[in-house]
């Protein structure tokens, strides 16, 4: 038909190029991924790895839900160093203002058919015991979980590799485009379909892109085993990540499987640089010990940064780009892209084999950003 | 006698078992007279002093309830309640 190498070159071996080959691969097609660093690398690594289901608008919750239950479907499959731990997320109403919001979440979810469970401060005391005392209560989600993101993605990719998906690492891409992907070295692949994966540096790629880059810090303590119980986050997160100028730090804590504490979270725009920054830093750790004292006699073992690809309704893009019809976009994911990632590659493969989705995938569509392209 | 050999030595326990070490011995080198892992890593191997100048943190104990004390760091005293890190 043509003289293509592959049906689809994905560019961005972190979890959602993986989980993509991995899916594309099953429905039949010839796959190459190719990244310029390990798998993995970028977000991905960085993240927490919190799989959990956001109702900030109808489209987020579709996306995320769908990917939970496909997270909990290939939960059997998964091998243990991906650390897959379904330990639920508690929200936690530090005021009464706050409850409103529990209540509202509560009916929300209990529409949609999702378990949650309204705790009151004496409930939230007994469940995680070393929260602060004074709080209100909180509201469980015990279908969320955690999981260790490097080694699902490897998993993803490796399975995909099975199923006779080709991997070059440590391989710069110059452009993409018409069919083409030239790497900076001057070779190139012929592809029918590019998948641009590369997330915060998606645009980089396919100039134009609404993403900005949202750079986030976390801290892993020792091991304190059972200090901590579930995903733990401050309801105050949603005015603080719905913010879309200013910096700012939420209580975000949650407990690995080696007893070892993840503390998070802060939001930048146009920091660039990878370095810690203190300032920050000790503004997230700070908001951490007001919601648990205990935290301060902790010992820490390693503090880092990563780059959220954040676009400017939450959303990710995913699906064929306004400008080039061979590429295809699956970024932008921002906070959220260890847990769409499966939802993500079934809405992506579902458009390049002409299938239709379980969910609505217009929410998502590139197409959406660029309304004179649409209308042309 | 008795009191001479009491101001030289100081005993403390070993996961329950008591020990004497020469005055001024550091937790890890009570820890190697018991024969006593210091802690056990997530793969559940055993682990004990590397470089010994508080830098690795291979050898952290239990001392007296407060976690990841660095044994190689610290100096016995008499009473002190040492355990290993599951």
């Amino acid at each position: 038909m043509s003289k293509a190498n592959y049906d689809v070159v994905v560019v961005g071996a972190g979890i959602v190029g993986a989980a993509c080959a991995d899916e594309l691969a099953h429905r039949g097609l010839q796959v190459a991924v190719v990244d310029r660093d390990i798998v993995g690398s970028g977000a991905t690594a960085a993240g927490m790895g919190h799989i959990v289901v956001m109702d900030d608008s109808d489209a987020q919750f579709a996306l995320t839900r769908y990917s939970q239950q496909l997270w909990q479907e290939l939960r059997p499959s998964l091998p243990e160093d991906v650390e897959y731990d379904q330990c639920g997320t508690i929200w936690v109403a530090a005021d009464e203002e706050e409850m409103i919001e529990v209540r509202r979440k509560q009916d929300y979810y209990g529409k949609r058919r999702v378990p949650t469970e309204v705790l009151d401060a004496h409930a939230l005391q007994s469940l995680e015991p070393n929260l602060r005392q004074n709080l209100a209560g909180g509201i469980l989600v015990p279908e969320d979980g955690v999981l260790y993101p490097p080694c699902a993605a490897r998993f993803l990719l490796s399975r995909a590799q099975k199923h006779g998906v080709k991997v070059r690492l440590d391989v710069s891409v110059a452009r993409i485009g018409e069919g083409r992907v030239e790497f900076t070295d001057g070779s190139k692949m012929l592809a029918e379909v590019i998948v641009n994966a590369a997330g915060a540096s998606a645009p980089e790629l396919t100039p134009g892109l609404e993403i900005q880059k949202r750079k986030g810090h976390l801290v892993i303590t020792d091991r304190y085993p059972g200090f901590v119980r579930h995903q733990l986050v401050e309801l105050g997160y949603l005015k603080s990540a719905h913010s879309l100028t200013a910096d700012s730090v939420a209580f975000n804590v949650q407990p690995r499987r080696t007893g070892q504490i993840l503390i998070g979270s802060s939001r930048q725009y146009g920091a660039e640089h990878k370095a810690v920054d203190n300032f920050m830093l000790v503004r997230m750790l700070q908001r951490a010990q007001e919601y648990m004292p205990g935290l301060a006699q902790m010992s820490t073992v390693r503090t880092w940064t990563g780059f959220r690809a954040a676009t400017p309704d939450k959303l990710p893009l995913i699906g064929q780009s306004t400008g080039d019809k061979t590429v295809f976009l699956a970024t932008g994911h921002e906070g959220l892209g260890i847990t769409t990632s499966l939802g993500t590659a079934r809405l992506l493969a579902d458009q390049i084999t002409g299938r239709k989705s379980e969910i609505p995938v217009e929410p998502y569509l590139p197409s959406r950003t660029v309304k004179e392209h649409v209308h042309a | 006698m008795p009191s001479s050999v009491a101001s030289d030595q100081v005993t403390l326990t070993v996961n329950g078992a008591p020990v004497v070490v020469p005055f001024a011995a550091t937790v890890a080198v009570a820890m190697m007279i018991a024969g006593q892992a210091c802690r056990t890593s997530v793969n559940g191997e055993p682990r004990g002093p590397l470089c010994g100048m508080g830098i690795c943190f291979e050898c952290r104990v239990t001392i007296d309830g407060k976690v990841h004390c660095r044994s190689c760091q610290v100096l016995c005293e008499q009473g002190m309640e040492v355990n290993t890190e599951k």
